[in-house]
């Protein structure tokens, strides 16, 4: 079944340049496993469609239960030269947040536990 | 050797909470204050101010502050580091010098300085020598923006700053030096730690980190829960506790409000972080990946296990260049159909600027109260939402085309869909662009330039 992943993980995002990068954490440590096999480059890449131009890059770190993105080509040519609200990426958090991702029933389940 | 140092985060950037510092060092021990005064294009903002003002060039709002919290500084020994020199580091230490003569600490304060990163005068020479200051993000050649130029600052790392706090240095001023610099130099001063101990390096680093940005760590911007954060408008500042084993604490001063949980500090641990396994400083390498986290008390979680990896044999430039001008204007649509009226506002505009023939670089239309920060993510917006605001961006070569832009905003109100207001700003203002240029340099080229000076 589907899940927001909302329900799931807590984020936070920033920039580097033209390059968003959102950390995305597990509320749970039980979830870790749940984002790292849900939440691909490529299923990130797909959510951020028409947002994110280039490359998305993962790296994991299971000692925080997190992940963390590198959307490149993301914000407007970045910095003082982007032209967006969110020129920053600072939104970009809740925006990753907004995804869909499929658990198991008993997933869903521990969630209310 | 002291068993415990403290060291407390004052500012986040240039512009936050103005009494941050002062309630750091009023609200509780502690050993060190350290202020982040530099945004990637802070240093551009300086040399402008520098070259109408030879005086000018650094944080100003430094000086009342050191004013301000001087003499509760020196009555408990707290040590200030800061890089709020900006491109006139000596000019920023003579003023601090002034005031503390003023308020009676002549020949009782020592100031130490760290130059040596502006290398704005030897980008020719760099060039000539087959130094590119390739653009790290894009990999073009500096020469594409060379004529543009407005500043270049390598970002020097702790060494310098231990340097002048060995010499004896209380109030410690840099110019361009990485903020987690900030924070491991008292460390490696107070606990003499090697300069190639990796893995205390990399503990201090990660420390700064944690506390660079402020009050983010202690319950700003803090998703997790962010409802339940106690007395966020009396936020205490964070502050690290650290120990000579290279582990240490994050904690505030009691009685402030924000919080200090392990989500708070997971949630600034991977703030632009970038690949975690190779958080690059002039220092060393850390790896965020070995970073471990438990609570320890109320408004303190330890932070321990951290590895590092030695430094690189680079330093990283920041170069300020100028690249153009833009605007944004703005105007609110509101019910019914206001997300309707504002897309046709946006057409209506955007045939008047083809007609009058301008060219742009970029034109960016935003929705705000729709789609501006989750673009298409957020969905449709209901028939009935109650306003929208239209924002239009311009970004061009040309100054004059970017200010024919400006006037084309307020007449969509006698000239456009109705019910449309929010214009009491006047005409956008147009905005000179200075662009950032990350580059590496080796480190062989950069001589950091250490004075300690009598107040």
């Amino acid at each position: 079944m589907k899940v927001q992943l909302t329900r799931l993980a807590h984020a936070r995002s920033g920039d580097k340049g033209d390059t968003a990068n959102i950390g995305l954490i597990a509320l749970r440590d039980e979830s870790y496993p749940i984002l790292v096999r849900e939440v691909t480059a490529e299923r990130v890449k797909q959510h951020f469609r028409g947002i994110c131009h280039g490359e998305v890059e993962r790296f994991e770190l299971p000692n925080l239960g997190a992940l963390n993105f590198l959307l490149h080509e993301s914000l407007g040519g970045g910095g003082t030269l982007s032209l967006m609200t969110d020129a920053q990426g600072k939104t970009f958090s809740t925006a990753l947040l907004r995804m869909e991702i499929e658990v198991t029933e008993q997933e869903a389940a521990d969630l209310h536990g | 050797m002291k068993q415990k140092i403290r060291i407390a985060a004052g500012q986040g950037f240039w512009g936050d909470l103005p009494d941050a510092p002062v309630r750091q060092v009023e609200g509780g021990p502690i050993d060190y204050l350290m202020l982040d005064y530099l945004a990637e294009v802070t240093m551009s903002i300086m040399q402008k101010q520098k070259a109408r003002d030879p005086n000018a060039g650094y944080a100003k709002d430094f000086v009342p502050l050191m004013r301000r919290i001087l003499p509760v500084c020196v009555e408990r020994g707290i040590k200030v580091t800061a890089n709020a020199g900006g491109v006139n580091v000596r000019g920023c230490a003579d003023a601090v010098i002034q005031a503390a003569r003023e308020l009676g600490f002549a020949g009782k304060v020592r100031i130490g300085i760290v130059t040596g990163d502006d290398i704005l005068s030897r980008l020719d020479d760099l060039l000539a020598r087959g130094i590119e200051l390739r653009n790290m993000d894009t990999d073009e050649p500096l020469s594409t923006v060379r004529d543009r130029i407005q500043s270049a600052n390598a970002y020097l790392g702790a060494a310098p700053i231990v340097d002048a706090l060995n010499q004896g240095a209380q109030i410690l001023i840099t110019g361009r030096a990485t903020d987690t610099g900030l924070t491991l130099a008292p460390l490696i001063h107070e606990f003499g730690w090697a300069s190639d101990d990796w893995n205390r390096l990399a503990a201090g680093t990660i420390a700064g980190h944690i506390i660079e940005c402020g009050a983010q760590a202690s319950g700003g911007n803090c998703q997790y829960e962010w409802r339940s954060i106690p007395n966020l408008a009396d936020v205490g500042f964070p502050i690290v506790e650290a120990s000579p084993d290279g582990t240490f604490v994050i904690t505030k001063h009691e009685r402030t409000g924000g919080w200090i949980i392990i989500p708070s500090i997971k949630e600034q641990l991977v703030y632009e972080m970038g690949d975690p396994h190779e958080y690059i400083t002039p220092d060393c390498i850390a790896d965020f990946t070995t970073i471990r986290l438990e609570y320890e008390g109320r408004d303190r979680v330890r932070i321990f296990g951290i590895e590092g990896r030695p430094a690189t044999e680079f330093l990283k430039v920041s170069i300020s260049y100028s690249a153009g001008y833009k605007a944004v204007g703005t105007l609110v649509y509101a019910w019914p159909d206001a997300y309707d009226k504002a897309q046709a506002a946006d057409r209506i505009l955007r045939t008047r600027l083809d007609r009058l023939g301008l060219k742009f670089d970029q034109v960016l239309t935003e929705f705000v109260g729709v789609s501006a920060t989750h673009g298409p993510l957020a969905g449709k917006p209901g028939a009935d939402i109650p306003e929208v605001q239209l924002r239009i961006g311009v970004r061009g070569q040309d100054k004059t085309e970017v200010e024919r832009f400006t006037k084309e905003i307020a007449p969509l109100i006698l000239t456009g869909p109705p019910a449309v207001t929010g214009f009491a700003g006047g005409r956008p203002k147009v905005e000179e662009i200075v662009a950032y240029w990350p580059a590496l340099i080796p480190k062989e080229e950069i001589t950091p330039v250490v004075e300690v000076l009598e107040t």
